[in-house]
């Protein structure tokens, strides 16, 4: 008769067991979350806490297993689970593999709205001194396609970028002539308030499979008092464009955007309707930030982190509740984040990437010809700062670009996997750095982290999902839902 | 409800060397034979004279009366509930023993080779409890066995016992088993830990990648767990970097999770945790424990009725299938399945020791059912009753 032995010769003594990196954040009282390397997270009490950092547990305590499974200790003889963490880290970090991928241009900085809060600063005059030369246009083309990523996007931004849309023409067709010779693949989207959408643009956009991206602030009232424009008919254009896109090209073929402010914040509900009743599958719940004229106006000031964060907590309970009723709609920011918590996939949104998104994930090539480092450092540059400026397009290429000594020192001293208080936080790997926002609101890249609203709001909702996820049930399936498709 | 006879004694007759095995291919006797090894299978009395008048020397007579073999140099004669026997199976008889193993059906879509039965596990569910024995012979038998098996072969099975633990003479049996049946693939049962050793991955990457798929067991997440079960400390750690090692190669690996209460206690866990840290397995097989060998001994310890972990397993294959892992339950009825899980069930249970009980005689679903193994003593779930489908219903 074989002789096995029993599960005590298996069970490590507590001084063979070590501790693998971790981090952690108060959820509530007496909860406590732990995340790993990676970010895989598990609620403890205050007491398991400690013990886990005492390494007081022993095989059969539920504690010692929990914290196996999550990768927070290891034999001190053990290889795979820092293996296996170096290898996820490795897939989390796998953008870096391919930069560039996106690449806005601006088109024009003229619009015929005049939104308060227009974070570019548009310019309302006729003159063509705001619109970007064909010369240029082809310069920038000629470096996106220099850039390693293997599929480029081109977003054609503003101003209102249909005000120019001969030089879209001519950029789609020209990428369509040369990109495949270069080994990419283009996509192409228009941020555009689509109230100049006419039947040969859409036409075009069909043929060419060009993507729509709008704004849509909610229902009429909400919508007309945030984007006026004459005729105050804004919405009502921005509603007759987005069906007659969805028609034309698709309903996965136009999304659109939405920008709080103090009149939205009690809202959520009925701009969440909004887009459900125009056949939309999603809502980007999104805080003003902090450029042109939003502060010139001072609609930036006007609510802080944490009433955004109420707000957006009234939205993300209404559309789980229209999830549970059957209809399938979700919120985009955090499916982004839900899938940094429960896929290793490398994150494609430039703005929550350490290192930094600004230049490895977006270049963009502004009406004048300057080369920015994100979107919002041209936003910036309208204000009269230039901090992120990479170049010129009559001299820049990819390279001189992204190897500049000015984008380095951005990125390498903004890593939030060393930074104050980013470094410690249990969040880290969900987030990112965020170097424009903090030079804009505490004129350091990196930042003094507790007065960050952009961390205020990130841990917020963060902690928003946790409690969802943590509660189980119906919501949490929707969510984990997101996550995976 | 017995299992086939894979394995017996015949009456050997005419091998001039006693002490070695002779491995003998079963041939339609009104053909020519193509190999030394063919031999003719004799069922009836006429097969005896059109296997002389192709040319046979050797024969193999089912059914210990089959008269006049004298005609033949060489004869194993076996007894009457071989049958099934067919050509192009493949046999070795011992000549001094008498003893005889059938080491290849043609029909059967299960053919495993056994290549060792020393393992460095002593799993306490095993249900071929591991010897102490030399037994380096059976890899140069199996490979005299290979120009016996027929080209159009889909799939050639390793077992053990482990096979890695003279991986220096399997890794070669496998490479030659590609070379000489392009069109087969490979699947090898290992508890994977000689793929910690780098060396022991570059040569296993050096075969056709794309036809090789080894099958390793995870019991847990938690070493404590997997190692007692597996009766060998540091097993889950060693187990889990070669699989590591083995995808990094770009190797095909399957995770095998067999079913029993110290598995079903964390099988949601386990399953969460094989999402998230291995989603680039090519398989996940959650399987029912076959009732024999140590898990026979270790019943007390082991037994829980399917019907009792319904919920978990349901939710453990969620797990997977979330992550976009292909995931399968094998050796379990469907009745004992919850609804949302029998999508996933495959008929996996061997074809010769696969059987129904009786209750299962009006049941509808009977075609598309694992049923149960034959083998040991099968304990029977308390959920097994026949599924009756509605009139619109596809399955699964």
């Amino acid at each position: 008769m074989t002789r096995f032995q029993g599960p005590e010769a298996f069970a490590p003594g507590g001084e063979a067991l070590r501790l693998l990196p971790l981090r952690f954040e108060r959820l509530q009282p007496g909860r406590v979350i732990v995340a790993n390397l990676v970010g895989d997270m598990l609620l403890l009490s205050d007491e398991d806490l400690h013990r886990l950092a005492a390494l007081n547990m022993k095989p059969g305590d539920g504690l010692y297993e929990r914290a196996r499974e999550k990768l927070l200790v290891a034999g001190e003889e053990d290889k795979a689970w820092p293996q296996i963490l170096a290898m996820r880290l490795r897939s989390r970090m796998s953008f870096l593999s391919a930069p560039t991928a996106l690449h806005i241009l601006v088109v024009t900085l003229r619009c015929e709205h005049s939104c308060p809060y227009c974070q570019v600063s548009r310019r309302s005059t006729d003159a063509g001194a705001f619109d970007m030369s064909e010369a240029h246009a082809m310069r920038a083309l000629d470096i996106a396609l220099s850039a390693s990523s293997p599929t480029i996007k081109l977003e054609f931004q503003g101003g209102e970028p249909l005000l120019n849309f001969g030089l879209i023409q001519t950029v789609v067709l020209a990428a369509e002539a040369t990109a495949p010779a270069r080994g990419k693949s283009v996509e192409f989207v228009i941020a555009t308030n689509l109230a100049l959408l006419t039947d040969e643009i859409l036409e075009f956009c069909r043929e060419h499979r060009v993507l729509l991206s709008t704004s849509l602030d909610g229902p009429a009232d909400l919508h007309n008092r945030n984007r006026p424009r004459q005729g105050d008919n804004s919405h009502e254009l921005a509603v007759s464009g987005i069906r007659r896109a969805q028609e034309a090209l698709g309903h996965d073929r136009v999304s659109a955007l939405m920008t709080t402010t103090e009149a939205s914040l009690d809202c959520a509900e009925n701009i969440v309707d909004e887009y459900l009743r125009l056949g939309l599958q999603g809502i980007f719940l999104r805080p003003l930030s902090p450029y042109g004229f939003a502060v010139k106006t001072k609609w930036f000031d006007k609510y802080d982190a944490e009433r955004w964060l109420a707000f957006y907590e009234r939205g993300l309970r209404h559309i789980l509740r229209v999830n549970r009723e059957g209809r399938r709609f979700r919120e985009f920011y955090s499916t982004l984040l839900l899938k940094r918590m429960f896929t290793d996939n490398p994150s494609g949104y430039v703005d929550l990437r350490s290192p930094a998104g600004i230049g490895l994930g977006a270049l963009v090539y502004n009406y004048d010809g300057r080369v920015f480092a994100s979107d919002e450092g041209r936003m910036l540059a309208e204000m009269g700062d230039y901090s992120f400026e990479l170049g010129h397009l009559d001299d820049a290429n990819y390279r001189s670009l992204v190897t500049s000594d000015h984008l380095v020192a951005l990125i390498g001293g903004t890593l939030s996997q060393c930074a104050p208080e980013c470094s410690s936080c249990a969040f880290e790997p969900h987030c990112g750095a965020e170097p424009v926002y903090h030079h804009a609101t505490q004129g350091d890249p990196v930042g003094i982290k507790p007065l960050s609203g952009f961390c205020t709001r990130q841990k917020g909702i963060l902690k928003q999902l946790l409690r969802i996820l943590d509660i189980g049930g119906e919501d949490a399936a929707v969510l984990r839902h997101w996550a995976s498709a | 409800m017995t299992p086939l006879a894979l394995a017996g004694r015949a009456k050997v007759i005419g091998f001039t060397d006693a002490r070695r095995r002779t491995l003998l291919r079963l041939a339609d006797p009104s053909r020519v034979p193509e190999a030394e090894a063919d031999a003719a299978l004799i069922q009836f009395p006429h097969d005896i004279p059109r296997a002389i008048a192709s040319g046979f020397r050797t024969a193999v007579a089912i059914d210990w009366n089959v008269e006049n073999l004298g005609g033949f140099d060489r004869v194993v004669r076996l007894g009457s509930g071989l049958g099934w026997l067919a050509a192009g199976d493949v046999m070795a008889a011992e000549p001094r023993s008498g003893r005889y193993r059938v080491l290849w059906r043609k029909a059967s879509a299960h053919n495993a080779f056994l290549v060792t039965d020393r393992c460095d596990h002593l799993c306490l569910m095993c249900s071929q409890p591991p010897k102490h024995v030399e037994d380096g012979w059976i890899i140069d038998e199996i490979r005299d066995c290979l120009p016996l098996l027929p080209l159009d072969t889909a799939m050639v099975g390793f077992t053990g016992g482990e096979p890695f633990l003279d991986w220096e003479r399997f890794v070669p049996l496998a490479t030659e088993v590609q070379e000489r049946l392009p069109q087969t693939s490979i699947h090898v049962l290992t508890n994977g830990r000689a793929f910690a050793r780098a060396q022991v991955v570059d040569a296993w990457s050096r075969l056709d990648r794309g036809r090789a798929c080894v099958g390793i067991p995870i019991y847990s997440a938690v070493d404590a767990v997997h190692d007692y079960i597996v009766q060998s400390r540091h097993a889950l750690d060693e187990t889990v970097l070669g699989i590591l090692r083995l995808k990094n190669k770009g190797n095909r690996v399957e995770v095998r999770v067999v079913l029993h209460r110290l598995t079903v206690e964390r099988l949601v866990e386990t399953c969460e945790w094989l999402a998230r840290n291995l989603p680039f397995l090519d398989h996940v097989a959650l399987m029912g424990m076959e009732e024999t060998g140590f898990a026979l001994a270790n019943q007390a310890t082991l037994w829980v009725d399917p019907v009792d972990y319904g919920n978990v397993l349901t939710r453990a294959v969620f797990a997977l299938a979330a992550a976009r892992l292909k995931v399968s339950v094998y050796n379990l009825p469907l009745c004992v399945l919850p609804e949302a899980v029998r999508p996933y069930a495959v008929r996996s249970i061997s074809d010769w020791k696969n059987m129904h009980p009786e209750i299962c005689a009006t049941c509808q679903a009977r075609e598309r059912c694992a049923g149960f193994f034959s083998t040991g003593r099968p304990r029977l779930s308390r959920g097994i009753a026949p599924i009756k489908l509605a009139a619109d219903h596809a399955f699964p």
